[in-house]
């Protein structure tokens, strides 16, 4: 039998912050102790100045659509057609890759304004997506 | 003092099986099979191999191909990762090992049952964490399941930002096919594909439809490289290896590099081409023919740009003007490609690259062809080779 949930992401000292984060309500980003640099997806250390040290800030949910693609096959149990998938500019200066919701996929274009949602599956996992801002 | 590959090594053998959609047997079996049909075409013997490459993603190791073929002793035994990114880096190992003495002989090989068997793009999750795991882990759990959206992010931005539309995709895609129409290994022989057909197939990830898409294909290739020496006195006329490499750049994931500043090119292919030209002592004007590694249509036209086939946005006027066909500027996958001839990870574009010099293509253009292009996955760390004729 197939199981019907979305795949869950492995949760490693480097990313499952960013989860229990979510699963809090919030979206995360990982801030450079050294350099205060922003950095999106994490690493456990800064490219920059190198330093292993960070924390994390939440972030506002503001954001544009910077790039957006609509799948619509094949389809996978635990996810919902026609699926809009975006890169989001957060207003904080990091791009992250999420899920686009109370849209149809012909009203989605490059530059939208939107903002973060959480959104509890049936069985409680909960992931940070977006919603066209304003709406409703 | 810095060893230059340049005419070092030359590939002197090309070994297929059928593609298919059910193989009917092993993976192992195909790869003895290419590597056997690679020793054949070249003219010696199994038992003289002494090196192996292949991609992490085979599922035969070296030790139970060479027991199968018969090689003797190893010397060189080595694996490329990144999936289609691996395929020119088989190449680059290959040579640099040759050119350095640590193996006479080497095969390098591709062998999967892409479409019986495990199917790439399926989906990735696991309970175990590593770094890689991690990475896909921002993508699956929203439900970026499969190459094609993965691709589809850069190819919408690509496409919004230099005004190109899905008839400019279905260009290539025919364009391809119509290779493939003379090819009998070919999925779409005999098979034309129309412009009208192209826009009424299933849309899969926009602005990606099936069409866009390659194969999924059964089937194995080898290519057999030795120095260039040996290679004149084998039974081929030699495809010298004027240039290879591997290429990955600052910000790079796997398939997904959304996070640098600009999506609308493809800067690992642009260090492809700077360092395969500068090897080479070659540029873009030298090259007759090339075979884009093409799992989906719209990395063409990006990789036009990358290797200065024209300047950035202008990939499309190249397609449109015919300039990928038998006749035109560069005639390029002209076999088919993973397109429209078959999916073995772009092992069969090096092959067709060999065959374009060696004049015995299927769909060999008129042109007298000196220098051929091929290239490795897009969107992932990759590399780049130029076979000339000795
Ligand atoms: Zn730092």
């Amino acid at each position: 039998m197939t199981d019907p949930r979305r795949i869950k992401p492995p949760m490693g000292p480097d990313n499952g912050w960013w989860w229990d984060m979510a699963a809090a309500g919030k979206l995360g980003i990982q801030r450079c102790a050294g350099c205060q640099t922003l950095r999106h997806p994490p690493t456990p250390m800064c490219g920059d100045c190198h330093s292993t040290q960070w924390d994390t800030v939440e972030a506002s949910g503001a954001g544009t659509v910077c790039s957006y693609t609509v799948l619509t096959h094949p389809q996978f149990p635990g996810y919902q057609y026609p699926l809009i998938i975006i890169l989001v500019d957060l207003a904080e200066g990091t791009r992250l890759t999420s899920q686009l919701v109370d849209c149809e996929p012909e009203n989605v274009e490059f530059g939208l304004p939107v903002e973060m949602i959480i959104q509890e599956d049936p069985d409680g996992f909960k992931l940070p997506v977006f919603k066209p801002a304003g709406a409703a | 003092m810095p060893i230059s590959l340049k005419d070092e090594a030359a590939i002197a053998g090309i070994g297929l099986t059928e593609f298919s959609k059910n193989s009917g047997r092993s993976e192992l079996q195909l790869a003895a099979e290419c590597i056997k049909a690679a020793c054949d075409d070249a003219g010696i013997s199994p038992s003289e191999i002494d090196g192996l490459v292949s991609y992490t993603l085979d599922s035969t190791d070296e030790i139970e191909v060479a027991r199968a073929v018969g090689a003797n002793d190893l010397t060189m035994f080595s694996r490329i990762n990144y999936g289609g990114g691996a395929a020119v880096g088989t190449i680059h190992q290959a040579t640099m090992a040759i050119a350095t003495g640590q193996a006479s002989t080497v095969v390098c090989w591709r062998a999967m049952n892409g479409r019986s068997g495990k199917r790439m793009g399926q989906g990735v999750s696991g309970d175990i964490t590593s770094s890689d795991l991690v990475h896909w882990s921002w993508y699956t759990p929203y439900g970026m399941l499969i190459p094609g959206s993965w691709i589809a992010m850069i190819a919408n931005k690509y496409m919004h930002n230099y005004g190109v539309t899905r008839e400019d995709l279905g260009l290539v895609a025919i364009s391809q096919r119509n290779y493939a129409l003379n090819n009998p290994r070919a999925y779409g022989y005999g098979k034309p594909l129309s412009m009208d057909e192209y826009m009424a197939s299933k849309m899969i990830a926009e602005p990606l439809c099936l069409y866009d898409f390659c194969q999924e294909t059964d089937g194995g290739c080898a290519i057999l490289i030795t120095s260039a020496e040996r290679a004149r006195d084998l039974k081929q006329k030699p495809a010298m290896i004027r240039g290879v490499c591997q290429a990955s750049t600052r910000g790079q994931e796997q398939m997904t590099s959304y996070y640098r500043s600009e999506l609308t090119s493809l800067p690992e292919m642009e260090l492809a081409a700077k360092l395969v030209y500068e090897q080479a002592g070659l540029g873009p004007h030298d090259i007759d023919a090339a075979c884009l590694y093409d799992a989906f249509t719209s990395e063409i036209i990006m990789q036009l740009e990358s290797f200065g086939f024209c300047k950035e946005g202008e990939g499309v006027e190249l397609v449109r003007e015919g300039g990928l066909d038998i006749d035109g500027r560069l005639p390029n996958n002209t076999h088919g490609g993973l397109i429209s001839e078959a999916y073995i990870h772009g092992m069969n574009n090096i092959a067709e690259g060999v065959r374009l010099v060696r004049g015995e293509s299927t769909g060999q253009p008129d042109k007298n062809v000196e220098h051929v292009l091929v290239s490795s996955g897009v969107g992932v760390p990759t590399g780049a080779l130029i076979l000339g004729k000795d």
